[in-house]
C-alpha cells in the first residue's frame, strides 16, 4: 500500500490492513486463516471495483494528481522500451523542465514525443516546476514539432499539467503568445497527432500541446478551462466549492466525450494508473498503435482539413 | 445579409445632434479627473482631452470610429450562448446571459461586421466588455471563426478588436475549445496571405490574450491597455510581491517585442487605413 493514501481510498487501506493482520497470524501458525484471507482479498477487490466504477468527479481530480502516477517521461521510457533521445531547449532563450520531447520509437516506428512533466519529489517538483511550463516550453515543444514535421514523424504529446507558469518573466516573454503560436501552428501540421492527458488538463496551459487528430484522455483525469479550485474561488469566492465547482465544470473524461470535445476515453487499471504501471503503460501503447495506423492512412492534406473541421465545430450556440 | 437594410446609427454620425448637446453634459476623466463637454470628449474619439487617457469604449462606438460614414453589414448577430453544461453559480448561466442581453442591447460578447475604411473593405470583429465582462464561450469563437471564414472567402483584410477578460468559465471546455478554433481559422487565414490587424484594448487577458489577439500579422493596441496572460493579481500572488511599475500595459508589451506599434484611439482610422492601403498597394 501506498503511503500517498487519498481519503476516500480509506475503506480498501482498512481491508488491507485486515488481511496483512490475518497474514500475520497465519504465518504465525497458531490459526488457520486461509478462509479469512480469501474473504478478505474477494472483498478488496469488490470495495476497489464498487469505488472506482462511481468516482466523483473531485475525486478523479484527486487520483489525476496523485503523487504515485507515471509521468511523461515514466511514459516515454516505458513506450519506447529506452529507445529514446531527449532534446533541450528552445533556442532562443533556455530549457524548460517543465516541458520534455525528443525523437523515440515504438516497435520500430520512429515518434516525436512532448509533455509536461512533474516531479515525483519535492526537489523534482521544483525543478519540473510542478509541470507549469514557461513560454520557453511552449516553444521547445514548437520547435520539435517542426522537427518532427519535417522528418515527416507522427506526434506524440502527453499533458499533464495544472496550468501554464502564471509568473512575472512568463508573462515579459509573452506566455499568451507562445500557447497561441502553437494553437495555429499545431493545427496546420503535416503530421499525424495524438495528445493523450495523462494527467491533469489545466486549460491554456495543456491546450498549448493540445492539437491533435486523436485527443484521448485517461480514465482518471481532468481537462477544463480552469482547475476546480479557482473556479471555485473566482465563482464562489471560496475553495470551499471545489467539489462542486469539479461536478459544475464536467471535465471528467466521460464528460468531455459526452460534449465531444475528446476524442476517445483510455480504460485505466482497477485504482488507478499508478495501480498498475505496466498495465497502463501497455494500454497506452496500444491505443498509440491503433490510432497512428488509422492516421497515417489519410492523406495527410484531408487530415489537416479534418483537425481543423473538428475543433471548429466545437461549441454550443443558437443561430437565431 | 444585406448592405442597406442595416444601416446603423452611431454616435459620431450624428455630428448634428452633438453639436446641439444641451450644456451641462460633461465628461469627468476617472484618471486625471478632468472635467470636459461630453461631446467634445467623444469627437476625440472617447480620449481625454487632457491626459490622453482611453475611455473604455463597445462595439457600436468602434464600428461608427471605423467603417466609412458607419455603414456596415453585420453577421450572425442574432446568435446567441447555449448553456452546454446547464451550469449554475450564484445564478443560472441562461439567465446570466438573459440579464445581460436585457442590460446591454447586445446578444454576446463579440459583433462581426463587413464594410468599408476609407473605401477599402474590411471585416472587423469588436467585443464588448460590457457583456459578462467580454468573456469568450461559444457564441465568441464561433462568430470570429465566420467574420475569419468571411475575410478568406471575399479575401479582406480581417481586423479584431480584443476587449476581454479571457474564456467563459460557464462554457468551460467549450469555451477553451475556442482558442483552438479560432487559432485554426487564422492558420488558414496566414496561408491564404490575408492580412490580419489584431488590435487589442484595454483589458485583454488569458485566453483571448493565449489565442487570437497575439497571432495578427500586426499586433497593436492602444496605449495603457492591460495586456496580459495570467491576470495581474495571479502574477502578484505567484510572485509574493508587488508588481513592478507599468507591468501588463501596452507600452511594457511593445518593449518586450510582442506589439508591432501602439495607436492612439484619436488616430484609429488614418493608422489602420494607412496600413491597409501599404498593403494593398
Ligand atoms: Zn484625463
Amino acid at each position: 500500500m501506498s503511503k500517498n493514501q487519498l481519503d476516500f481510498e480509506k475503506p480498501i487501506a482498512v481491508l488491507q490492513e485486515q488481511l496483512d493482520k490475518a497474514k500475520q497470524i497465519a504465518e504465525k501458525g497458531k490459526v488457520d486463516t486461509t478462509n479469512l484471507i480469501i474473504e478478505l482479498e474477494q472483498k478488496i477487490v469488490e470495495t476497489k471495483t464498487q469505488l472506482y466504477a462511481n468516482l466523483t468527479p473531485w475525486q478523479r481530480v484527486q487520483l489525476s494528481r496523485h503523487p504515485d502516477r507515471p509521468y511523461a517521461l515514466d511514459y516515454i521510457q516505458a513506450l519506447t522500451n529506452g529507445d529514446f533521445i531527449e532534446q533541450f531547449g528552445d533556442r532562443t532563450v533556455k530549457d524548460d523542465k517543465a516541458m520534455i520531447g525528443g525523437f523515440g520509437s515504438i516497435n520500430g516506428q520512429t515518434l516525436m514525443f512532448i509533455g509536461q512533466q512533474k516531479g515525483n519529489t519535492t526537489k523534482q517538483r521544483q525543478y519540473r516546476n510542478f509541470g507549469m511550463p514557461n513560454p520557453e516550453g511552449y516553444r521547445k515543444a514548437l520547435r520539435l514539432m517542426k522537427l518532427a514535421e519535417k522528418f515527416g514523424k507522427p506526434i506524440i504529446t502527453l499533458i499533464d499539467t495544472p496550468g501554464a507558469y502564471p509568473g512575472l518573466e512568463a508573462e515579459e516573454r509573452g506566455q499568451g503568445e507562445a500557447i497561441a503560436r502553437n494553437l495555429l501552428e499545431m493545427a496546420v501540421l503535416k503530421v499525424p497527432v495524438i495528445c493523450i492527458i495523462i494527467g491533469e488538463g489545466a486549460s491554456g496551459g495543456a491546450l498549448g500541446i493540445g492539437i491533435g487528430d486523436k485527443v484521448l484522455m485517461l480514465e482518471n483525469t481532468w481537462y477544463s478551462v480552469i482547475s476546480p479550485e479557482s473556479c471555485s474561488s473566482i465563482l464562489w469566492r471560496n475553495w470551499d466549492n471545489k467539489e462542486r465547482a469539479a461536478d459544475a465544470l464536467k471535465l471528467t473524461a466521460t464528460d468531455m466525450l459526452t460534449q465531444h470535445l475528446i476524442d476517445g476515453i483510455i480504460a485505466e487499471p482497477l485504482g488507478g494508473a499508478h495501480a498498475n504501471r505496466d498495465e497502463i503503460f501497455n494500454t497506452v501503447k496500444e491505443e498509440i498503435l491503433q490510432n497512428l495506423s488509422l492516421l497515417k492512412a489519410i492523406n495527410i492534406d484531408n487530415l489537416v482539413e479534418q483537425r481543423i473541421a473538428k475543433f471548429s465545430s466545437m461549441g454550443v450556440y443558437n443561430e437565431a | 445579409m444585406s448592405w442597406f437594410t442595416r444601416i446603423k446609427k452611431g454616435i459620431t454620425t450624428s455630428t448634428k445632434e452633438k453639436k446641439e448637446t444641451p450644456e451641462g453634459l460633461w465628461y469627468k476623466c476617472p484618471s486625471c479627473k478632468h472635467i470636459q463637454p461630453s461631446n467634445e470628449h467623444e469627437d476625440n474619439n472617447y480620449v481625454c482631452l487632457k491626459c490622453d487617457y482611453h475611455q473604455r469604449i463597445g462595439s457600436h462606438e468602434y464600428f461608427a470610429l471605423l467603417f466609412d460614414n458607419n455603414l456596415f453589414a453585420e453577421i450572425n448577430e442574432k446568435m446567441t450562448s447555449g448553456d452546454p453544461l446547464s451550469f449554475v453559480d450564484t445564478k443560472k448561466y441562461t439567465d446570466r446571459v438573459r440579464e445581460s442581453i436585457k442590460k446591454t442591447g447586445l446578444n454576446d460578447a463579440v459583433r462581426t461586421a463587413s464594410g468599408k475604411i476609407d473605401g477599402m473593405p474590411a471585416m472587423i470583429a469588436c467585443m464588448d466588455f460590457a457583456f459578462i465582462g467580454g468573456s469568450m464561450g461559444s457564441v465568441v469563437g464561433e462568430k470570429i471563426a465566420r467574420a475569419i471564414d468571411y475575410s478568406l472567402q471575399h479575401k479582406v483584410p480581417f481586423i479584431m478588436i480584443s476587449k476581454s477578460g479571457g474564456a467563459r468559465m460557464m462554457e468551460a471546455a467549450h469555451s477553451l475549445m475556442q482558442m483552438a478554433k479560432t487559432s485554426a481559422k487564422l492558420a488558414l487565414l496566414s496561408q491564404a496571405k490575408v492580412p490580419y490587424i489584431s488590435y487589442i484594448t484595454d483589458p485583454t487577458t488569458g485566453g483571448v490574450t493565449a489565442s487570437f489577439a497575439m497571432l495578427g500579422d500586426f499586433n497593436v493596441a492602444e496605449p495603457n491597455a492591460l495586456i496580459g496572460f495570467a491576470g495581474p493579481r495571479v502574477v502578484k500572488e505567484t510572485i509574493g510581491k508587488d508588481l513592478p511599475k507599468g507591468f501588463q500595459t501596452s507600452e511594457f508589451v511593445l518593449e518586450h517585442g510582442f506589439l508591432d506599434f501602439i495607436i492612439n484611439r484619436k488616430e484609429i482610422k488614418p493608422r489602420i487605413s494607412q496600413l491597409l492601403r501599404l498593403l494593398a498597394n
